[in-house]
C-alpha cells in the first residue's frame, strides 16, 4: 500500500482490487423512485413476510448479499472476509442479516458513511494480500432508523422540508483480486468535523463541510481537479446539504462542480411523497452507487468516478444530551478498465 | 487544525441561507382550521350522546372522548393519521386525536418486543410526558383554586 498525502490510500499499483459484482435490494419507495428499475429486487412490501422491521432489514442484507454472490459468481465459502454496518444499534443488521454465511466478519461503523468506510478497509485487505476476495456491503431501513433515531412509525409528527428520508434498501458489492470492469484505485479516509449543527433535522448541513473537506483532501493528495472525474457523489447530503456543500468547495477555490451530485438526490423524486429533502441512511449510497452510478460505467457514460459517503455522528443519548452532530465522510474513486 | 469559531459562525449563517423558510402562516391557518373541524367533530358527537343516548350535558363528555380516541386509534393503525399529521401540524397533534395517536403509535411500534415489555413498557413513551406535567400542572391549579376560594 502506498499513502499519498495525509488521507489517502493508493490502490492503483501491485495488487489491483476489482468490484466482482454487486447486489441491490430496494424497498418500496425506492423502487418507484427514478432509479428504481436499476436495482435488483425490489420488495414487494418494506414489512418482509410479516415479520418485524428489523428482520425485514436482516432479509434484505441476506438478499442482497446472496444476488452479489450470484453475480460475481463466488460461493460464500469462498470469502475471505466480510465487512459491513448499518444504523440498528449494534450493527444487527449486518452480523445478524449474514450469520448465515460461514466467513470472518468485520462490522464497522461511521453512519452513513459507512459503505465508503467498508470498501476501503476490503480494499486495503486485498491490496495487502490479506485476503482474494471480500464481501462489503450496508443496509438501512425507514422503519428501524424512525425508531431508534426518532418516533414509532405511525407517529403523527410534521418534519420540517430539511429532514430526509431513510433509504429502505440494501446494497452489497464483492470486491476481488482479479481483474474485472471495475476498479477501485483510492480511498480517502475522512476527519471528523464538528460544525455545531444541533438539529437531527438537518443532517444534510451537518454533514456537507465533512463531505467538502474529503473532497478537497482527495484532490490535493492525488493533484488531480474535479473535472478529471466524470461523476463526484456525495452520499445522502439531499437537495439542501448538495447546495451548501457546493458553496464550501467553490469557497476553497473548487469551482468546476458541475460533475457534483448527490446519492440522495437522485434516488427519489421530489414529487414522491415525504421525501423532502432527500434520502438518507446507510444504504443510500451503497444502492445508488452499486444500483446506478457502476452501472453507467459499465455502459460507457463515466470513466473515472468519486464517491464520497457522508455520516452524520449522532445517537439518541448525544442528541437529547444537546450534543452537536458532527460529520465524517470517506471517499472511493472506482475507475474503468477498458477491455474487460 | 479543528473548526474555529469564525468558520463555526461562517457556516451557520450558510446553513441558514440554505434554509427553506417554514410556511408558518399556511401552518397555522391549516392548524387552526384542522383543530377547529376535530372539535366540531367532536361537538357533534356530543350532541348526538345527549339527543340520542339521553346523556346528560355534563356527562356526554367522557363518551365523546373515547369515540374520538377511538377513531384516532383506528386510523394509526390503518397508516392514516401519521400522514395526515404531517399535512395537518399541530392541528391534529393538539386536539385528543393526537394523545390517542402518541400511545397507539407507541404500542404498534414496540409490539415485536412482547406484551409486557414491548407495549407496556412503551406504550407513553410519548404520552409520558405529558401526562407527567399534565398532572403536576393540575395540583399547582387545584392548590391556587383552593387557596383561593379558602382566603
Amino acid at each position: 500500500m502506498t499513502r499519498i498525502g495525509r488521507q489517502t490510500w493508493d490502490f492503483s499499483r501491485g495488487t489491483g482490487v476489482y468490484v466482482g459484482g454487486v447486489g441491490t435490494v430496494a424497498g418500496q419507495l425506492e423502487s418507484a423512485g427514478p432509479l428504481g428499475t436499476n436495482f435488483d429486487f425490489h420488495l414487494e412490501n418494506d414489512r418482509v413476510d410479516g415479520d418485524t422491521w428489523e428482520h425485514s432489514e436482516q432479509s434484505m442484507f441476506g438478499k442482497a448479499a446472496q444476488i452479489a454472490l450470484e453475480n460475481a459468481r463466488v460461493a460464500s465459502e469462498e470469502l475471505d472476509v466480510l465487512v459491513g454496518a448499518d444504523l440498528n444499534a449494534q450493527l444487527t443488521g449486518f452480523y445478524l442479516g449474514l450469520r448465515a454465511h460461514p466467513v470472518p466478519a468485520l462490522g464497522v461503523y461511521s453512519a452513513c458513511a459507512s459503505i465508503c468506510e467498508g470498501l476501503a478497509i476490503a480494499s486495503l485487505i486485498i491490496h495487502s494480500q490479506h485476503g482474494e476476495r471480500a464481501m462489503v456491503g450496508t443496509s438501512s431501513h425507514t422503519s428501524t432508523a424512525e425508531r431508534q433515531f426518532r418516533y414509532p412509525t405511525e407517529y403523527g409528527a410534521q418534519k420540517p422540508p430539511t429532514a430526509q428520508r431513510t433509504v429502505t434498501g440494501s446494497g452489497v458489492a464483492v470486491l476481488t483480486n482479479q481483474p474485472s470492469a471495475i476498479q477501485i484505485t483510492h480511498a480517502t479516509i475522512g476527519k471528523v468535523l464538528d460544525y455545531g449543527i444541533k438539529s437531527p433535522w438537518e443532517m444534510g448541513a451537518a454533514m456537507a463541510p465533512a463531505a467538502a473537506d474529503t473532497i478537497a483532501a482527495h484532490l490535493a493528495d492525488t493533484g488531480r481537479k474535479l473535472t478529471d472525474y466524470d461523476c463526484v457523489a456525495t452520499g445522502d447530503l439531499g437537495h439542501i446539504g448538495h447546495k451548501l456543500v457546493k458553496e464550501l468547495l467553490h469557497e476553497k477555490g473548487l469551482t468546476d462542480t458541475g460533475h457534483l451530485t448527490d446519492c440522495g438526490m437522485l434516488i427519489y423524486d421530489s414529487s414522491q411523497p415525504e421525501v423532502f429533502s432527500g434520502g438518507s441512511g446507510g444504504a443510500c449510497c451503497s444502492l445508488v452507487t452499486f444500483g446506478h452510478l457502476l452501472k453507467e460505467m459499465l455502459a460507457g457514460r463515466y470513466q473515472r468516478i468519486l464517491v464520497s459517503a457522508t455520516g452524520a455522528l449522532l445517537s439518541t443519548v448525544s442528541t437529547q444530551q444537546k450534543d452537536s452532530i458532527p460529520g465524517v465522510s470517506h471517499a472511493i474513486v472506482f475507475e474503468r478498465k477498458d477491455g474487460m | 487544525m479543528s473548526v474555529t469559531k469564525a468558520q463555526r459562525d461562517n457556516y451557520q449563517q450558510l446553513v441558514k441561507k440554505h434554509r427553506p423558510a417554514r410556511t408558518i402562516v399556511k401552518n397555522t391557518i391549516r392548524a387552526f382550521i384542522v383543530g377547529g373541524l376535530i372539535c366540531e367533530i367532536g361537538q357533534v358527537i356530543q350532541t348526538l350522546f345527549i339527543r340520542y343516548g339521553h346523556f346528560k350535558p355534563t356527562e356526554a363528555g367522557n363518551p365523546t372522548v373515547a369515540v374520538l380516541i377511538f377513531l384516532s386509534a383506528v386510523l394509526t393503525a390503518c397508516g392514516v393519521y401519521d400522514r395526515f399529521a404531517q399535512w395537518a401540524g399541530a392541528g391534529s397533534a393538539v386536539p385528543v386525536t393526537g394523545f390517542a395517536n402518541t400511545i397507539t403509535s407507541a404500542a404498534m411500534e414496540h409490539r415485536s418486543e412482547g406484551w409486557i415489555a414491548g407495549v407496556g413498557g412503551n406504550m407513553f413513551k410519548i404520552a409520558g410526558p405529558v401526562i407527567v406535567f399534565g398532572v403536576v400542572s393540575a395540583f399547582f391549579v387545584a392548590l391556587i383554586r383552593y387557596i383561593v376560594t379558602h382566603l
